[in-house]
């Protein structure tokens, strides 16, 4: 089935370009007949679905995130050590290379790496997500508003983004991070989406304004539509897709900020766990004893590495112009 | 082209004004007393605090500082610190640092990025191209944080462990150029991928132009047509992103030099929001907006030498 389902999706959503496609019943695919009522703007999902799963890049980058989310959902599956638990470490087994018992050796203060890194995983997961959602739903509101309204609106928040991409991200972070004494998940989170909203504000922007001079929209539009169903119904959904592919780009691109603010000291602080905090602990003794600093690395890349396989996967099949 | 420049340059204020705004606040939010801050755990003396107080504009409300601060930087003034240092003579030893920095890694981006991006195109679709691909997709991935301490581990340790010749310093600018040259390497990776996708596509797209089959056609030997007609004409999207990433490079220094002790203004910048120094972080964060702004300028009026059919009224 899926053989000939496959060329027809492909027809269909080149045809998308110049109008909405009739609303028949597409036969061969039960998959997109089922979402009933929203079936028209879901087709190019589906359609992106059904290629993004044959994908070994999009499988591979799937399967890494199962894991690390697993890891920061239920770190106990993981391992039996609770790194929070002061009593598992012990200074005399410090910078211990790796063994059956310390699978990842031992830190400068005689603590389990391996039980540290896999518990590192949630507060680095957690960050890039919220940040993620507050730069989409912030940028992307503002970009769908500017975008579509044009006029002074625009103006005004164009000017507004202008003046935060001349600010250099990093700097910028930390110091929005120095005003808060110590710096937690929700302080880095706000620090990280105050600087990276315009980014996903210009991408929205960009996306509507291409989208609201279709043919499907002056149709709605002639038809009677008010603005907001033309916005909601018809705009929103066909803009979404390139601010989908860099929000999960920037997902990984957080994590690694996250880490790197956390080295600096302005980040997430101790006693809580984070790669970056760990990688700053590791590094005075870094030429005695890599491997506490290897690890969190190690675990940081791999996990940026996956959310971003997983924006270039995305990225290839909801844009049919790079087949 | 004169007139272009002037209303590019007017077209800046407003972000320099809004920007400047926007950190002299965040500045003026941080917590602590900077002056008591310099008496340790003494007791400031009562007639010092209110002295460097007035001195310093310290009680006029925030629009007033601000006021003071940017009207004295539009006549080259960045102020002092709390110490009595000209801002401007320690931001620019820093600067230089970074610039040095920068500028190292620039050209590493540009030789590598463009050079593995044209051999990628070259060969797009074979073994070759694949393995560039995959490579970029590592680049981009491992962040500075870890390419900066496994290369420093690789490269500058354990290369001189076993060799016994240093090829490359890792702490310090006592080297010179020499000392810039890993962690340039190390701060420039992510955009040396993103340069290499760039061009990769630049070039695979012009290479499909009408005017590159005529030139084959013709006979033109496939090296000219490459470089002269191809490469020429894929450039304009380089540049715009090399342009832009010189004020990224700069911003982003801050980890690199951690990393590697270079003694710029990432560390400068890092210091001074601790010893609460308003007038040193306003003024390297000013300077970075700058390059930013100028930066990007420069890269539209290269657009006019690398396009001549681009004019500016």
């Amino acid at each position: 089935m899926s053989d000939t389902a496959a060329p027809r999706a492909r027809h269909a959503k080149h045809a998308k370009s110049f109008s909405r496609p009739p609303s028949k019943p597409r036969s061969g695919s039960s998959r997109g007949g089922r979402t009933a009522g929203g079936a028209k703007p879901a087709s190019l999902w589906s359609d992106a679905w059904q290629d993004l799963r044959r994908r070994p890049l999009f499988i591979a980058s799937a399967v890494l995130i199962g894991v690390i989310l697993l890891m920061a959902v239920a770190p106990g599956l993981f391992t039996s050590v609770d790194p929070y638990d002061a009593s598992t470490c012990r200074l005399g087994d410090a910078r211990q290379a790796p063994s059956a018992l310390h699978w990842f050796g031992t830190d400068n203060q005689g603590c389990d790496t391996y039980a540290r890194t896999v518990y590192g995983a949630s507060n680095s997961l957690l960050v890039g997500l919220c940040t993620t959602v507050a730069t989409v739903a912030v940028g992307g509101l503002l970009g769908l508003v500017a975008g579509f309204r044009g006029g002074l609106p625009d103006a005004l928040l164009s000017r507004v983004t202008e003046v935060f991409f001349a600010i250099p991200s990093v700097l910028g972070a930390l110091l929005i991070l120095a005003v808060f004494r110590a710096g937690t998940v929700w302080t880095v989170t706000l620090a990280l989406a105050v600087l990276a909203w315009p980014m996903t504000f210009r991408i929205m922007r960009a996306a509507v304004i291409t989208a609201k001079s279709q043919d499907y929209v002056i149709a709605a539009r002639a038809l009677g539509a008010s603005n907001r169903r033309i916005m909601f119904r018809h705009v929103l959904p066909n803009s979404m897709a390139s601010v989908i592919v860099v929000a999960t780009i920037n997902l990984g691109v957080f994590i690694a900020a996250e880490a790197g603010l956390s080295f600096l000291g302005v980040g997430i602080q101790s006693p809580e766990i984070s790669w970056g905090l760990m990688i700053a602990d590791a590094r005075p003794r870094f030429l005695e004893a890599a491997s506490p600093l290897l690890f969190p690395a190690a675990f940081l890349s791999v996990t940026v590495l996956a959310f971003i396989m997983l924006g270039d996967a995305v990225r290839d099949a909801l844009d049919p112009k790079l087949r | 082209m004169g007139r272009y420049i002037l209303r590019r340059l007017l077209q800046a204020i407003p972000v320099l004004l809004g920007a400047t705004l926007l950190i002299y606040a965040i500045v003026f939010a941080l917590p602590g007393d900077p002056i008591a801050s310099m008496y340790g755990d003494k007791r400031a003396p009562e007639n010092v605090v209110n002295a460097m107080r007035e001195q310093y504009h310290l009680n006029d409300p925030f629009i007033v500082q601000y006021w003071h601060y940017i009207s004295g930087a539009f006549q080259g003034n960045f102020g002092r610190t709390f110490a009595g240092v000209e801002v401007s003579s320690i931001i620019a030893s820093k600067f230089q640092v970074t610039l040095n920095l920068a500028f190292t890694a620039l050209v590493m981006e540009a030789v590598i990025g463009v050079g593995l991006g044209l051999y990628a195109a070259l060969r797009r679709g074979r073994a070759q191209d694949t393995m560039v691909l995959a490579s970029t997709l590592v680049l981009i991935s491992v962040p500075t944080l870890v390419t900066g301490f496994v290369l420093q581990l690789l490269l500058g340790v354990k290369l001189k462990q076993s060799t016994g010749i240093e090829f490359f310093p890792i702490s310090g600018v006592a080297d010179g150029l020499h000392s810039y040259l890993l962690p340039a390497f190390v701060l420039a990776g992510t955009s040396i991928a993103y340069l290499t996708r760039l061009t990769r596509t630049s070039l695979a797209e012009t290479l499909r132009a009408d005017y590159i089959r005529t030139a084959v056609a013709k006979g033109m030997p496939r090296r000219r047509v490459v470089g002269r007609h191809a490469l020429r004409n894929a450039l304009i999207p380089l540049v715009t992103y090399l342009g832009a990433d010189l004020g990224t490079l700069m911003g982003g220094a801050v980890i690199t030099e951690t990393i590697f002790n270079l003694p710029g203004i990432g560390q400068e910048l890092f210091r001074s929001v601790y010893e609460r120094q308003q007038p040193v972080v306003v003024g390297i964060v000013t300077l970075l907006v700058l390059v930013y702004i100028l930066a990007n300028l420069i890269v539209d009026l290269l657009y006019a030498v690398l396009d001549p059919r681009i004019r500016y009224e």
